[in-house]
């Protein structure tokens, strides 16, 4: 890679000028520019006053090297060897520094201490580099690269490169860098000494989100001597104000939604055990840990997949989880059917046992599931909202396997048998189904699912053998309060208790807001005994 | 004279009597008089053990009472266990006065910790035994009144009931939880000194509180008899077992089922009082979701629809509790799992019901109504 960079810019390329360096706009520099070179041999003169000058001509110069020996100067990296003057980037080991050229890029090898000198540099000489490096980030050919610059400028503007970025507007083709550049060049107007410029300014920015232009408009708004201008801003700030009102209660509701995605999630399974076949299963919670723990157990044995280990764990967590939720079944579940208490009891034995399981063959404390590099990370929207991806992937998620289940138990054979056996036991039977295979597979089915929302909640939050614990309470109101019985209620019922409780928490905190919550859904049952979406017919009667 | 009918028939329950009385009279004998050397001296730790199990039972009677006679499968008992508990705590929290680590007369350690300047209104009188007495009965019964009244008026039964019952105990826990509460947050209310002047460490004390838990044992005991052997317990039975018909019939279903609750409520009150002074420590953990299910288990190990059955479950299971715990604490979440679903699966009238079927296997084997 650098040895590519050295051939494509050989010496002699060099000596060209700055015009032939691809990677830049061209721009004309003084015809006696001195050389990227003999600038760098200037910043090794002890007068601050050469090394400016210096810093400036390489900012000028235009050259492939800059950027990259600039940023080394301005972090002090860049030192000189004592032996030959070369400048180098030295990087600190533990004995001495491991030195490369700045000129050809090449591995110098290492140095000691006393060979090498820092290159120093002063506050002002900073302030210049900062300016010089932004400058030249300004002229990259990337727009993105562009955009990011003036983004930074404009979080921290300087007025002293307001005529840098006015140069560079003229010559701007990207929209989205122009538009950047002209709330920069706004920002740094508002200081202006012109009335006119100032009230132009106040007028570009209006609905602008940055920081720095809110603290600049309340400082206008408050100490400006023309009352037209601290209208203008008053008004521009209202607008802002608005405008973050408003992205604050998107942001809330997107919390609120993952929240009630992660209910869902852990609802689902349930929804299906519960809802569909009566069965009060309290180890769904556990069902849902051995997904978790699947999850784990995947990426200890794969520790080179990284990225994908997360794709093999999902229908691993989902046999896993099935194959215990049809040996449940099989044990316990099919002796107690129309003795919903009783099943209460036994399949909380069952999630003790599953628990101290977990304990004893993998261990009491909490494990550590990695998190892929895709799922970190956020996607920023503008200033005021930002989305981080894991909730994004999380809300996805859960709508593809609500979907997937409803696609199951409405177009598949197996789909059917269960409808039909939960609707009608003694009918389905009549009609040759099954009832004790659709039974376990049901059951299985909705074990799985648990499974599968393990591998998800894994990426959130701690996986330990308690885990399952803090769901089954939520899990079991999300099911009641959507309605026994159907899924679309368990989606809305998760969500809106989601929503709910991301609304309450701003003024009643996390916890008080869980709790109304909690009283919330008490009361309701009160009112509505069948939940949002209460079955109808013949099913509610049994 | 009332009391005394309610035992007619009852056999199970006049052993049960007549054996709490004699290990009333036995254990106050073997900790107090006989020398520490003696093979047969028992422990203060064992006797609070014993005192302890004794708060348990009581609190399982409360729960049988309304699960195996009313069929209401409450997993919020816990809940009323602990407030009582608290109001008891909160009392003990006020004697130990200027004795506390920061030495403040008025408030207990954790406000003046939390920089509190005064006592939060729900703590006053408080300092007072009668009151705090009169709480330990009235805050889990009124809690389970309103509640109650709530859930049986709009005929919320069986599993909803039992899963919002689980709601509200899991609630009561994070609230308890928050330091704002004025419950001393996450420690909970604890370093108690003395109860009504008798130092809480002395052996004294502590046999008399173990003797108060086998009264309490014994009077709730005879109090719920009299409830089932009523004629308001003939209705409850038929409540549980055809609802519908009884409403039918004209009885007030929702009345019945409310006051048994609430009197049940607060028995399990009066058992967390009494258990809090013997464990010097009451905290939210105690309203965690997974105690109430926990006595539940007692219950049905014992055998629900008998009340000295679940008196038996409460005493055996937590007895195996202290046993596995101390031995192999790992096995015991395996052995409990293992319980429940052995018992509900195989021995779904418990152990007395193991007896009780024997008994009638070889006595009347023709017997067809159990």
């Amino acid at each position: 890679m650098q040895l590519a960079r050295i051939l494509l810019l050989g010496w002699g390329l060099v000596a060209l000028g700055p015009a032939s360096a691809q990677g830049h706009a061209p721009r004309e520099p003084a015809q006696a520019a001195p050389s990227f070179e003999q600038s760098l041999t200037q910043l090794l003169d002890p007068s601050f006053k050469v090394k400016s000058a210096a810093v400036d001509a390489i900012a000028a110069g235009g050259d492939e090297r800059a950027p990259q020996a600039l940023a080394a100067l301005l972090s002090g990296r860049l030192f000189y060897r004592k032996s030959d003057r070369r400048v180098v980037y030295a990087e600190r080991r533990t004995d001495g520094y491991r030195i490369t050229d700045v000129l050809s890029g090449e591995p110098l090898g290492d140095a000691g201490r006393h060979h090498i000198k820092k290159i120093g540099i002063n506050n002002k000489l900073r302030r210049q580099l900062r300016a010089a490096i932004a400058g030249l980030a300004l002229d990259h050919v990337e727009p993105k690269v562009r955009l990011d610059a003036v983004r930074r400028m404009m979080s921290d503007p300087d007025p002293n490169l307001a005529p840098r970025l006015q140069a560079r507007l003229d010559l701007e083709q990207d929209a989205a860098v122009r538009e950047a550049l002209e709330q920069t060049l706004a920002v740094t107007d508002l200081v202006s000494p012109d009335a006119k410029v100032r009230l132009a300014a106040v007028g570009a920015l209006r609905g602008n989100l940055e920081p720095v232009v809110r603290n600049r408009l309340s400082t206008l708004r408050e100490q400006d001597e023309y009352p037209e201008i601290k209208s203008a801003a008053t008004q521009a700030l209202a607008d802002i104000e608005r405008k973050l009102t408003l992205y604050a209660k998107a942001e809330t509701l997107f919390f609120g939604l993952s929240l009630g995605s992660v209910l869902v999630l852990a609802a689902i399974g349930l929804a299906i055990t519960f809802g569909v076949m009566g069965v009060i299963n309290m180890a769904h919670g556990e069902l849902i840990m051995l997904g978790a723990y699947t999850t784990y157990l995947v990426q200890q044995a794969m520790p080179n997949a990284g990225e994908y280990s997360l794709l093999v764990a999902i229908p691993a967590a989902f046999l896993v989880a099935g194959a215990f939720g049809v040996v449940i079944e099989q044990l316990v579940i099919r002796f107690l059917y129309g003795r919903p208490l009783e099943t209460l009891l036994a399949t909380f034995g069952v999630s003790l046992i599953l628990q101290q399981l977990v304990r004893t063959t993998i261990s009491a404390q909490n494990v550590a599931v990695e998190n892929p590099v895709w799922m970190s990370g956020s996607l920023q929207i503008n200033p005021a909202l930002s989305l981080t991806y894991n909730r994004i992937y999380v809300i996805l998620f859960t709508l593809l396997v609500f979907l997937g289940l409803l696609l199951i138990l409405k177009r598949t054979t197996l789909g059917l048998q269960v409808r039909a056996v939960s609707q009608n036991r003694a009918m389905a039977r009549a009609m040759g189904v099954r009832s004790a295979r659709v039974d376990a597979l049901t059951f299985g089915l909705g074990a799985g699912v648990a499974g599968v929302a393990g591998v998800a909640l894994s990426q959130l939050t701690n996986v330990g053998p308690n885990m399952g614990q803090a769901y089954i309470i939520d899990a079991f109101m999300v099911v009641v309060f959507g309605g026994v019985g159907n899924l679309w209620g368990t989606l809305i019922g998760g969500l809106t208790l989601g929503v709910a409780n991301k609304l309450l928490e701003p003024w009643a905190g996390a916890v008080l807001a869980k709790i109304l919550v909690l009283v919330f859904i008490i009361l309701f049952i009160q009112k509505r005994p069948r939940g949002l979406f209460p079955q109808r017919g013949r099913a509610a009667e049994g | 004279m009332g009391f005394i009918r309610a035992l007619k028939g009852d056999t199970g329950g006049q052993i049960m009597l007549f054996l709490l009385g004699l290990v009333a009279i036995v254990v106050p004998i073997l900790n107090l008089w006989v020398p520490a050397s003696s093979p047969w001296y028992l422990s203060t730790y064992t006797v609070t053990l014993l005192g302890k199990y004794l708060t348990y039972a009581l609190l399982a009677v409360a729960v049988d009472l309304v699960w195996g006679y009313l069929g209401i499968l409450s997993l919020g008992h816990g809940a009323f266990f602990a407030l009582g508990g608290y109001a008891m705590g909160m009392y003990l929290m006020r004697q130990i006065g200027e004795r506390g680590v920061y030495g403040n007369p008025e408030l207990p350690d954790f406000m003046v910790f939390l920089d509190w300047s005064e006592l939060p209104w729900f703590w006053y009188g408080f300092d007072q035994f009668w009151f705090a007495a009169l709480m330990v009965v009235l805050v889990p019964g009124l809690l389970a009144f309103v509640f109650g009244w709530l859930a049986f008026r709009s005929r919320v039964t069986g599993v909803y009931l039992s899963i919002i019952t689980q709601a509200l105990t899991y609630a009561l826990m994070l609230a308890f939880f928050r330091n704002e509460m004025g419950f001393g947050g996450n420690n909970g209310l604890t370093d108690f000194k003395d109860i009504l002047g008798f130092d809480l460490r002395s052996d004294g004390t502590r046999i008399g509180l173990f003797l108060a838990s086998a009264a309490a044992l014994a009077l709730g005991y005879l109090a719920c008899r009299f409830v089932v052997s009523s004629r308001l317990g003939r209705v409850a039975v038929a409540i549980r077992d055809a609802e519908a018909r009884v409403r039918f019939l004209g009885y007030r279903v929702e009345r019945v089922k409310l006051w048994i609750f609430s009197f049940s409520a607060a028995l399990a009150g009066v058992a967390g009082a009494l258990y809090v002074p013997q464990v010097g420590i009451i905290n939210p953990g105690e309203f965690a979701p997974l105690n109430s299910i926990e006595l539940v288990i007692w219950v049905a190990i014992g055998g629900r629809f008998t009340l000295y059955g679940a008196v038996l479950g409460a005493i055996l299971v937590n007895y195996a509790k202290t046993y596995f715990t101390g031995v192999m604490p790992e096995a015991w979440l395996f052995a409990l799992g293992g319980l429940f679903v052995l018992v509900t699966l195989l021995l779904p009238k418990g152990i007395v019901g193991l007896f009780a079927r024997r008994k009638r296997s070889t006595a009347q084997p023709a017997d067809v109504t159990p």
